[in-house]
């Protein structure tokens, strides 16, 4: 039974919920359907079949690819959380005037496209880039560095940069919402400042690191442009595959298996995250 | 009487806090002793809160010494510190079970486990939350909540524990229950107690010493009952209780007695016992009279030592007591009379001529 109030909500939120559910429920439908049909050239065989998924979860080269991936978004959102923190903890504790300001400076690196963040760090780490033709003029170095540009460090240190804005603010907010008093009270029962950050301000600090994660950690596994253009053949991840197989390779059907296989492997992780975060922070309510 | 010697455990000297240009504490000086419930009461803002947590070791003073136990504490952190407190906002650990929260200082003293639960359920048992333990935080009601904050600074076994508006957030019937309980709790103990209050009853009642303090200073520091009966000067009298101002005259001192004119009640005399040390006669202009200590004499009321004439203006009526006010000749304000309601006699109204009854050893001088 719906009471009166109750419907006339539903009836004000049913256009955006009706359009959000078409924007987001519709594609994911159609990579479902796809992913059990089969292309064969031009034409698709609408049969359905899990030939797709065994491709996928068999041949070397999608696992490869996939940990791969996996292993690169880990490490960004390792890094990228990791220094988040320290910055979110002095923006939230120490800095007293002004964190609107200090807040504001940190988007600045929005203001400009990503491609050309990405473009400029090819800029920094390049063959004659802007690093070793330093370390050069300063006699550091004789030849330029190769392992600077065109691998993995070069996609990690390129989507930690770009992701570090997405990470400071979740925590930033869980930060700010811990009652000081909770401290005090931490250390007047006798916690010097180390045992008091493990005991109080991280635990309650964990929803935001949580958040923090899985706002690097989704989006990361599936960026294509970064090892694209900085990652070389040894940098290249899952998502550079699905775009071949929807576009040069001509296998959508492929390419949607390998897309929802790595959402679920995605998915599953993110809810062990999320529980273990859960676990470490009791039971906040 | 045999009273031990009071025995210092907390002493302030020479007190100061600056914020910036603005004074908080302007030179406190007290001794705190052993076993007593000691209350820090005065208006908002006062500095209260500052002086306790400076004792706590939140702040640090600007100028001045606070030695707890015999050690000067100069430098010594909170988390060193022989005092535990009770936060306003209980401050209790949303993460934590209860039992957690009584015992988390006693894990940071690397107790045994099985030691860390005993003395957590005696605590418990304690402050009435036997068998709570394993409740989360947010499953508790305002006086539970105040209860465990109660219960995880005294398992501490703390030589003093500091308690700011302990009770301020609780209604009233609440309020007045732990504040018999947490009188009784100190006493059995024997636990130097020292309360933050804005609340004049809160500290009469539960209160060993009362330090009254205005603007950073401490105005009066003394018994409750020497408080109420000899407060020194109109700001704490106020403050503490009612209490009628009339204008006075001094008109001189004659074998051990002060002669005073009070134009609204007549010419006495004082013995001296009942000035101030110090007073200076010229700088007398005012003399107090609680409203219990003037009475409306009724047909067959015991004689007082004087009476005065009065005009019953208004009445309030609180049951147990009524409240008049009672215009006095050669006195603008009206003052207040407290009259105990006995059975068989009925509220004077407003209009009536009425006989007030006085005595002179109920004259309150001011420094
Ligand atoms: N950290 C601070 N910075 C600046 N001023 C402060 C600070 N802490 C306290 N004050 C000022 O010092 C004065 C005393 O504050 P305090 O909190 O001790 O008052 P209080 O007596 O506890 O009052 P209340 O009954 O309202 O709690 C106030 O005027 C307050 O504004
Ligand atoms: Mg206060």
């Amino acid at each position: 039974m719906l009471t009166g109030e109750r419907r006339q909500g539903l009836a004000l939120i049913s256009p955006t919920l009706l359009y959000s559910l078409l924007m987001l429920a519709a594609p994911l439908i159609m990579v479902l359907t796809f992913s059990f049909w089969t292309q064969n050239y031009l034409e698709l065989d609408t049969t359905l079949t899990l030939d797709n998924y065994r491709e996928a979860w068999s041949k070397p080269i999608y696992s490869t690819l996939i940990f791969r991936s996996l292993k690169i978004s880990l490490i960004v959102t390792l890094v990228t959380v990791v220094l988040a923190f320290p910055i979110a903890y002095y923006l939230s504790f120490h800095v007293k005037q002004r964190k609107a300001l200090w807040l504001f400076l940190i988007t600045v690196p929005f203001w400009t496209s990503y491609l050309l963040r990405v473009f400029l760090w090819k800029v920094i780490l390049g063959y004659n880039g802007v690093l070793n033709t330093a370390l050069k003029g300063l006699g550091i170095i004789e030849e330029p560095l190769t392992f600077l540009l065109y691998n993995a460090n070069a996609v990690v240190l390129t989507l930690a940069h770009a992701w570090a804005p997405f990470a400071i603010l979740p925590i930033f907010v869980a930060l700010e919402k811990i009652d000081r008093s909770l401290l005090e009270a931490a250390e007047d029962l006798g916690d010097g400042p180390v045992r008091r950050f493990f005991r109080i301000t991280l635990p309650l600090a964990m929803p935001g690191v949580v958040a923090s994660t899985l706002i690097v950690l989704i989006p990361t596994v599936g960026d294509f442009i970064t090892p694209k253009l900085v990652g070389g053949t040894d940098g290249l991840m899952i998502a550079n595959m699905i775009q071949i197989q929807f576009g040069k390779a001509n296998n959508a059907p492929l390419g949607a298996a390998l897309a929802l296989s790595s959402m679920l492997i995605v998915a599953s992780i993110s809810a062990v995250i999320f529980l273990l975060g859960k676990r470490f922070g009791g039971k906040v309510q | 009487m045999t009273t031990p010697l009071p025995k210092p455990i907390i002493d302030l000297t020479g007190i100061t806090k600056s914020f910036g240009t603005f004074q908080a504490l302007k030179g406190i000086n007290a001794t705190i002793n052993e076993g007593e419930f000691f209350s820090l009461l005065g208006p908002s803002g006062c500095g209260k809160t500052t002086l306790l947590r400076m004792i706590a070791g939140f702040e640090s003073p600007t100028d001045g010494t606070i030695v707890i136990a015999g050690q000067d504490m100069a430098g010594v952190p909170a988390n060193r510190r022989p005092t535990n407190m009770v936060f306003q906002s209980y401050a209790i650990f949303p993460h934590l079970s209860v039992a957690d929260n009584v015992g988390y200082g006693l894990k940071t003293r690397k107790l045994p486990k099985a030691e860390i639960a005993r003395e957590v359920d005696q605590a418990l048992q304690m402050v009435d939350l036997g068998g709570l333990g394993s409740r989360a935080a947010h499953e508790l009601s305002g006086g539970q909540r105040q209860r465990v904050a109660l219960a995880r600074a005294l398992v501490m076994k703390p030589k003093v524990v500091l308690l700011d508006e302990p009770l301020s957030a609780l209604d009233k019937k609440l309020r007045d229950q732990m504040q018999v309980e947490l009188r009784q709790l100190q006493q059995r103990l024997g636990i130097t107690f020292i309360l933050v209050t804005h609340d004049q009853e809160e500290a009469l009642t539960m209160s060993d010493r009362i330090a009254v303090m205005f603007d950073g200073r401490i105005a009066q520091l003394a018994t409750p009952e020497e408080l109420y009966r000899r407060p020194v000067d109109r700001r704490v009298a106020s403050f503490i209780g009612v209490m009628n101002f009339l204008d006075a005259r001094a008109t001189g001192r004659m074998n051990g007695h002060l002669a005073l004119d009070i134009p609204a009640l007549g010419s006495i005399e004082l013995p001296s016992a009942q000035v101030p040390e110090g007073l200076e006669l010229r700088n007398l202009e005012t003399i107090g009279i609680r409203p219990e200590m003037l009475t409306i004499l009724f047909e067959g009321s015991e004689q007082t030592e004087h009476v005065a004439r009065g005009e019953v203006t208004g009445t309030a009526y609180y049951g147990d007591m009524t409240y008049y006010s009672v215009r006095l000749p050669g006195h603008s304000e009206d003052v207040t009379i407290s009259m105990r309601n006995t059975a068989g006699r009925s509220i004077v109204p407003p209009g009536s001529e009425v006989p007030v009854g006085w005595g002179a050893d109920s004259i309150v001088l001011f420094q």
